[in-house]
């Protein structure tokens, strides 16, 4: 059963109100694969994954998790979430700890935390290097503490997927640098990946497969599209000269 | 001390102490998932159940505890499939609850507002042996729910979403969250009354936040603050002939501005001290840069 793939999406379609934003994806995510989901805004992606975990019901087309179907899956040990950060937080303070404990459930019967799990707990924040912070409350943290919060909830439990809905947006250039080096920790011991981005950026070394989508549609399926020279450096504006000065001009045959 | 030779006042003190626990330890639940004033909307709903009671001479006390389950759940159920329009819902449910219970106790033989009166504002001295019995089997689910549960309630109301990729059963918990409220207020109600009983759910939790950093350390802080509310306020109303719950809810106010006024400058001490130990390396958050491309041309 090695070979099944840990995600397969097929012909899958979900609306949004009344408003489709899947129309029909196909995505499969092998096992020990690393995959970026690329895309405009609103192109569907964080649905894509949403629906993935079940947090967007699928209206056709059918969702696997581990050979199983989405539906009937309970094995939620074996997956990592790492969502969207947002800026809202509870309305009680909580300790980093607490936060990352609450990833360690899964794993726990009746919510029982043994010295193990206080163990895993230490090892998640020590992976993220954010275990000088243990006992700091969240609310302390800059946007790129907290997302390295978020992950190592997400590790905690020791999962062999790791799903994540943009886990660099807003974060410091010295913690993506770490989420990043965290990342190829996961992915050396086996880790399967699937994460939703909006550019490659520090990531793009671990990038097996790029999915594109645009308006609900896999727009394409391959090698991710690599970026060299300025195009790789985070703050990259995108400004695409086509007719560079001295460049030849195209020749199309026809001419010449 | 002799106020405890009465037996009403040992029972009214039991149930002041009791109160003084469960309310803030499922209050601070409910400010977790920012339904501070679900409490309140239970309290409404009470009353049609209060109002039954009188009406069919049972127990107004199960008779609430059975309707304001009832309403907590149908409310849960709002905020699930509701969405939209969810709102208009809920107050319809809360606005419903409470012409009802008038509505009800004016029907009951021999009832009238002032039966009502007690249940509303609270009324101590009217604590009666069965109250207090079932106050007691009441508040005991309480503290089953909100220690024995609470890793798990923690992770359902900090991040929902979360929590259900985690394969805990969040619908199942949240029904329970709603439940164990709706039994909060029954508990609470012959203390400090069905209007005030959300008072004691939210502002000992508000008050603890001004102290601590962690959830756990809130928790412990408000059902302390709580339990000291509650017990001076019944004492106070022995002497001087006040209203509990307007006592009661009063002082926890005043210990929230007390606690607020006292924790200013500990933030400050604390914040300045986080910035000093901030290493000269580490680069600020102001200095990240764009790096959101418009999106269209990524992987053309």
């Amino acid at each position: 059963m090695t070979n099944e793939p840990v995600i397969a999406l097929r012909g899958v379609t979900a609306e949004l109100g009344a408003r489709p934003v899947l129309r029909g994806i196909d995505l499969t995510v092998g096992r020990g694969e690393v995959v970026a989901l690329l895309g405009a805004n609103g192109s569907g992606k964080s649905t894509a994954i949403r629906a993935v975990i079940g947090q967007v019901p699928v209206s056709g087309g059918t969702v696997e998790l581990f050979g199983t179907p989405r539906r009937s899956f309970r094995d939620w040990a074996r997956v990592g979430y790492v969502p969207q950060r947002t800026t809202a937080a509870g309305g009680v303070p909580a300790t980093v700890t607490e936060i990352v404990s609450a990833g360690r459930l899964s794993r726990t019967r009746f919510g029982l935390f043994r010295r193990s799990d206080r163990e895993a707990v230490r090892r998640a924040l020590e992976l993220v290097g954010m275990a000088d912070r243990a006992k700091d409350s969240v609310d302390a943290l800059s946007g790129g503490q907290h997302q390295r919060v978020l992950i190592a909830r997400a590790l905690v439990a020791e999962p062999e997927l790791l799903i994540m809905d943009e886990p660099m947006a807003g974060v410091d250039l010295a913690s993506q640098e770490i989420l990043a080096r965290t990342l190829e920790q996961q992915v050396e011991a086996g880790a399967t990946v699937l994460l939703v981005l909006h550019e490659l950026g520090p990531l793009e070394p671990l990038i097996d497969r790029a999915v594109v989508l645009r308006d609900g549609c896999v727009l394409h399926d391959g090698p991710p599209p690599r970026a060299v020279g300025q195009h790789a450096l985070p703050g990259h504006d995108h400004v695409h000269p086509h007719a560079p000065a001295g460049a030849e001009p195209i020749r199309t045959g026809l001419l010449s | 001390m002799y106020f405890l030779n009465y037996a009403f006042m040992q029972r009214a003190l039991l149930a002041a102490v009791l109160v003084g626990i469960t309310a803030p330890a499922i209050g601070i639940y409910l400010v977790q998932r920012r339904q501070a004033l679900m409490g309140d909307g239970i309290g409404h709903v009470a009353m049609t159940g209060v109002g039954l009671g009188f009406l069919l001479s049972t127990s107004p006390v199960w008779m609430a505890t059975a309707v304001s389950v009832l309403g907590a759940v149908l409310m849960e159920l709002i905020r699930w499939y509701g969405r939209t329009r969810g709102d208009i819902a809920l107050a319809m449910l809360f606005y419903g609850g409470m012409a009802g219970g008038v509505m009800l106790i004016n029907l009951a033989p021999g009832g009238s507002n002032a039966n009502l009166m007690s249940y509303l504002f609270g009324s101590l001295s009217t604590v009666s042996g069965s109250d207090v019995t079932a106050i007691c089997v009441l508040a005991a689910f309480v503290l089953l729910v909100t220690l024995g549960l609470r890793r798990q309630l923690f992770a359902v109301s900090q991040d929902e979403e979360f929590a259900r990729v985690t394969g805990l059963p969040v619908r199942t918990l949240n029904l329970l969250t709603a439940v164990t409220a709706a039994v909060t207020v029954t508990v609470a109600m012959r203390v400090v009354g069905l209007l005030l009983v959300s008072a004691l759910m939210v502002v000992p939790v508000a008050a603890a936040q001004q102290l601590s950093r962690s959830f756990t350390v809130t928790f412990v802080i408000a059902v302390a603050i709580g339990v000291a509310v509650t017990v001076s306020g019944t004492i106070t109303s022995y002497y001087q002939d006040v209203p509990p719950g307007a006592t009661i809810v009063l002082l926890t106010i005043a210990a929230f501005l007390a606690l607020t006024a006292l924790a200013t400058p500990l933030a400050r001490r604390r914040a300045r001290a986080a910035a000093a130990a901030q290493p000269a390396g580490d680069p600020a958050e102001c200095a990240i840069p764009a790096a959101r491309g418009t999106g269209e041309e990524v992987g053309v």
